[in-house]
């Protein structure tokens, strides 16, 4: 019974311990292998929302709740009873900015949620890239707000919407709201991974987005807040995009708004993307 | 049990067990690994040796730093000092290359419980950079080993725990990985999963992968294990082969039960008094009704019976089992587990 215990070759000692299946021994993840594996998670995510429909309800109620709320409570305040179909016009390019904030708002709630689990664990022992896990997150999420604006704008002309630049103008508008939704995830996702609960991901969300939805010109002209609130509006990167978006689909000046859009989206996501992937690395 | 034999138990080596050999068949090779979180000294300077294609049993009570040593090893965490090389690679320097290598099974269950058991296993072999069809062909045959095929389309989340830890058991395999971490593998399940989890892993083992498992249980270390480390707050108090451990440990508890329970006291007394060779630690459990005998050999085990026996004391059943990390920690160190510290002094009070 020595203290130290002596090694002796095993008899049943393999051959050679099996190499993982496959990859090179360069460590590096290559751009064909990295996007094989944002594919193989965004998979996942939607699997994730076939196994649970209702995860979809945001994407596809909000945006019906929203035109007819507004529309038929507000229109008439705004432009006159027999205005409404003028508000539509008003309305629902600003709403494009409402759809990407409020499915960005969700990724923050699920990343909370989602990053806790254990499977996240076996994603870390993996050799991916740490950031495709949040990358095909994003181009899911990116999928839900196509939905949601398209929703939005199939609500839209059934009450009326109407296109008067071109099918261009359309697409552009949607465009420029995906990119700036999609800059506002990483600032949910940051959220969503330094929050510990998901109430807090919550409450901070709302406590940032009522200001910025409602001291907008989502819903009404800016023209008539007062002076204080319009400088704040003008700012409001909301209003930029509800602006861009107005002057593609119904007409009328764009080049300002859409490159403040574009500027906002580039600032938010050079910020925060870097952080939000650091804290997803350290995140334990 | 002689204090002697107590007093020559295996405490920390600090010299690596391989010494002459040379790093080539030491799978796993931790040296003065630390973790603190806050005061918390998970890990205190820990030192362990894998040898290849074998299973470490990592044996210690809750909290005693287990998962932390895994997450240590898997990347998941970075420890504080110390050094730790898994299959060549040095785990703080050379994260990209170890992820290759090994696979790990938590404590908590790993997979995605909304999607299929098939989908979770087809979308770690892309994540490994099978072909989607390779990808496929790997699901199926290892929710076949697994006797998961026919739940395979089912979501995960309405997996049985046991079926749960299977398909976590079958996606740390898909990659073929050398060297594998089980934490706690087995804990709460019931015996006949745990059976199944353990013949997975004899299977594993057979097939050439190197294993770290983590265990309470010295059944299990018993079952799985070549080679046993035993860690209490974040050290370790013991390593060694485990027949030579549970040989000092005291082999095996004989387990009696009296027809009358009043008699408990009494037959205890009789055990203590009549002085067995090599007999000693008699306990008595009053909340089971039952009498612990811990005992090195079967003919100390007859003699017991005997004794009892021919005391006139009526015996209603009669067990033997491996001794229980408590015993074993009271074995080496001559102190309870912090954990069962609470629940023994409660024994005491009612047997006073
Ligand atoms: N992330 C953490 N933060 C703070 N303390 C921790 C953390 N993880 C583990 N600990 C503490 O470290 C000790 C060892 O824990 P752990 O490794 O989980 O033990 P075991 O797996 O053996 O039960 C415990 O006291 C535990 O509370
Ligand atoms: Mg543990």
């Amino acid at each position: 019974m020595s203290a130290t215990t002596t090694v002796n070759a095993p008899a049943q000692q393999a051959p050679s311990p099996p190499r993982a299946a496959v990859g090179s021994d360069d460590a590096r993840i290559g751009l064909r292998a990295n996007l094989r594996h944002i594919g193989a998670l965004a998979r996942r995510n939607m699997l994730q929302i076939k196994a649970d429909p209702e995860s979809m309800f945001d994407a596809v109620l909000m945006p019906i709740i929203f035109v007819l709320l507004f529309v038929y409570v507000f229109g008439g305040a705004m432009f006159g009873d027999g205005n409404r179909g003028q508000y539509v016009n008003y309305l629902v390019p600003g709403l494009m900015a409402m759809m990407g904030l409020n499915i960005a708002m969700a990724v923050g709630t699920g990343v909370n949620d989602d990053f806790k689990k254990g499977v996240m664990d076996r994603f870390r022992t993996m050799p991916i890239a740490r950031s495709s896990v949040l990358i095909a997150k994003m181009v899911v999420e990116v999928g839900r707000m196509l939905v949601a604006t398209t929703i939005l704008l199939i609500m839209g002309f059934i009450l009326g919407l109407s296109v008067s630049t071109s099918v261009f103008g359309l697409l552009g508008a949607i465009g420029l709201s995906l990119v700036f939704g999609a800059s506002l995830m990483w600032i949910f996702i940051l959220l969503g991974l330094t929050m510990k609960t998901v109430q807090a991901v919550q409450g901070v969300a709302m406590l940032v987005l009522m200001p910025l939805q409602f001291g907008s010109s989502i819903f009404a002209k800016p023209t008539t807040m007062p002076g204080w609130l319009q400088s704040f509006t003008d700012y409001n990167p909301l209003s930029n995009l509800a602006d861009a978006a107005r002057g593609l689909i119904t007409g009328g000046p764009v080049a300002h708004s859409a490159l403040m859009t574009l500027a906002w989206s580039a600032g938010i996501t050079l910020v925060t993307a870097p952080l939000a992937v650091a804290k997803f690395r350290k995140r334990t | 049990m002689a204090a002697g034999i107590l007093v020559s138990m295996t405490r920390i080596d600090k010299k690596p067990r391989n010494n002459g050999e040379g790093a080539a068949g030491i799978a796993v090779s931790v040296r003065g690994l630390v973790k603190h979180f806050g005061d918390t000294k998970a890990l205190d300077g820990v030192d362990l040796d894998v040898r290849e294609g074998t299973v470490l049993g990592v044996l210690g009570p809750n909290g005693a730093g287990k998962t932390t040593l895994v997450r240590c090893l898997s990347t998941l965490l970075v420890p504080d000092a110390g050094t730790a090389v898994v299959a060549g690679y040095d785990v703080v320097r050379q994260p990209r290359q170890l992820r290759r290598t090994i696979g790990l099974t938590g404590q908590y269950a790993s997979v995605d419980e909304k999607l299929s058991g098939r989908e979770n296993l087809y979308m770690i072999g892309r994540l490994l950079d099978l072909s989607r069809k390779e990808a496929r062909s790997r699901a199926d045959e290892l929710l076949e080993r697994f006797s998961l095929t026919d739940a395979g389309k089912r979501l995960a989340a309405t997996y049985s725990g046991g079926m749960r830890r299977r398909l976590d058991l079958a996606a740390s395999m898909i990659g073929h990985p050398a060297v594998l971490y089980l934490d706690e593998p087995t804990t709460g399940l019931d015996p006949r999963t745990r059976n199944e989890v353990w013949d997975e892993v004899r299977r594993m083992v057979a097939e050439g992968a190197t294993v770290l498992l983590t265990t309470q249980y010295m059944e299990e270390a018993e079952q799985l294990a070549s080679e046993l480390t035993v860690i209490d707050r974040g050290r370790v108090i013991a390593n060694g082969e485990v027949d030579e451990l549970k040989a000092r440990v005291g082999g095996r508890t004989l387990q009696i039960r009296p027809t009358d329970p009043e008699q408990l006291g009494a037959m205890a007394r009789a055990v203590t008094e009549a002085g067995l060779d090599g007999v000693s630690g008699t306990q008595v459990v009053p909340d089971e009704g039952v009498l612990n005998v811990p005992i090195l050999s079967d003919e100390q085990l007859t003699a017991v019976v005997g004794l009892l026996g021919s005391r006139g004391y009526g015996i209603a059943h009669i067990g033997t089992h491996l001794p229980s990390l408590d015993e074993v920690f009271l074995a080496i160190t001559g102190q309870k587990t912090a954990d069962s510290q609470d629940a023994t002094r409660k024994t005491e009070e009612v047997a006073a």
